[in-house]
């Protein structure tokens, strides 16, 4: 499964009971209230077990976790960035 | 030609007097031909929405129809009690004293609590005290994040985001305290056949800064359309004692004083209402910038917050939903 088809199921299966309805990869989350602000911690948590790698706090934006594309960038980022010798940024709490 | 007045703390003015006398009248219509009940019960907090409330409904039923809970637990702030008292005897109140901390050691909700901060401050424990507070949405413009400040027996603080599942369990653990609250002022009030009196302003009633069935639940809620500095203005006409009507908002529910704005509202509660007035009133986030010392960006991101949480709360509100209308009134 790619990185975004296993964000997308978490999403599909936590916040919309396993029924993908409309959900596009670019739906951003917030507009179409799929996810709130605790989801969004909800969100960070799987994206940090999962993948481990730490989000900081100045990384908790829409621009990073708003829909299912932004998060597969943001986390294939981090990844990279970690590869590439980079620590990643943040307390992987 | 006659310059524009501009847009100022002036707007959220009343005519004390007036309000005291249609909120008393409102509140008499109410009880008699909905609620039905003979008096109420109000939890006293020693906070101003408390102290007013009380007041009101002790100016619309009678003193004697009033009685006030008073009921601190372990974390509550030494002069809560004191206040409550004060504001009761000012009043002329029957008051019942019920100190809470032992049906919450029943429950759990302080070892639930210590528990789940120990998994992200592990030395936290006896001696030690904490409150959770949020992202200021000026300096974070994203997601907001919950912090937890911890002081050590020492007095040293620390702070660290909160992850998913320790912020859950202390908010549920947390949340006990307004329930137990709640269960309480139900019991007095079954027995003296009373109503329960809600306390929340505007602000809170508006934001869902409540617990669902806690401080949320209530059959009558007077002051629920009044933002905070007016409950601020009745509380001066209604002769609330100076001590409670210069004691900043606070939640009081955490072992460390945590202000209502570290916790809940990006602002103090002064700014925080011209912003929502503006909002409610479709006045420009320009016209408010001034008023309320911001940049109209700034002002333009409370408005979205604003927004947002009625959104995430909009649930709070709900009465249990059915799949099916029944038809009962």
């Amino acid at each position: 499964m790619s990185l975004q088809e296993d964000i997308r199921s978490f999403i599909i299966e936590n916040f919309l009971f396993g029924d993908a309805g409309g959900l596009n990869n670019d739906s951003s989350f917030i507009k179409e209230g799929i996810v709130d602000s605790t989801g969004i911690l909800q969100l960070v948590a799987f994206i940090q077990e999962q993948y481990l790698v730490g989000v900081a706090d100045e990384e908790l934006i829409p621009e990073n976790l708003d829909s299912v594309s932004k998060v597969a960038a943001f986390v294939e980022g981090k990844k990279r960035l970690a590869l590439e010798g980079g620590a990643a940024t943040g307390e992987a709490t | 030609m006659k310059k524009k007045k501009e847009f100022g703390k002036e707007v959220l003015l009343l005519d004390p007097e007036k309000e005291a006398g249609r909120i008393c009248a409102r509140i008499r219509e109410i009880m008699l031909t909905r609620v039905k009940r003979h008096g109420v019960v109000v939890g006293l907090s020693g906070g101003i929405d408390s102290s007013v409330t009380a007041a009101l409904a002790a100016r619309a039923l009678g003193r004697e129809r009033v009685v006030g809970l008073e009921m601190p637990e372990r974390h509550s702030a030494q002069e809560t009690l004191t206040l409550s008292g004060m504001v009761a005897a000012s009043l002329g109140i029957e008051t019942v004293v019920a100190e809470i901390s032992g049906m919450l050691e029943a429950v759990g909700c302080y070892g639930k609590y210590d528990e789940a901060v120990r998994t992200v401050v592990p030395g936290y424990g006896e001696g030690w005290k904490s409150k959770i507070v949020i992202s200021n949405n000026m300096e974070h413009p994203g997601f907001t994040l919950f912090h937890l400040v911890a002081q050590d027996a020492g007095g040293a603080t620390s702070t660290v985001r909160l992850p998913f599942k320790p912020y859950m369990e202390i908010v549920a653990a947390t949340n006990f305290k307004q329930r137990i609250r709640k269960m309480l002022e139900y019991y007095h009030a079954d027995r003296l056949n009373f109503a329960v009196a809600g306390t929340p302003n505007r602000l809170e009633y508006d934001q869902g800064f409540f617990v669902k069935l806690g401080d949320g639940a209530a059959d009558i809620k007077p002051i629920a359309h009044l933002y905070k500095s007016q409950v601020y203005q009745l509380a001066e006409y209604l002769g609330i004692p100076e001590e409670i009507r210069k004691r900043r908002p606070t939640t009081d529910t955490y072992s460390l004083s945590q202000g209502q704005d570290e916790f809940y509202f990006s602002l103090p509660y002064e700014q925080m209402d011209l912003c929502l007035f503006a909002k409610n009133n479709n006045v420009p986030a320009q016209s408010v910038a001034a008023a309320v010392g911001l940049e109209p960006e700034q002002v333009r991101m409370v408005f979205r917050d604003i927004e947002v949480k009625r959104s995430s709360t909009r649930y709070l509100h709900l009465p249990p939903l059915l799949v099916e209308d029944i038809a009962w009134e």
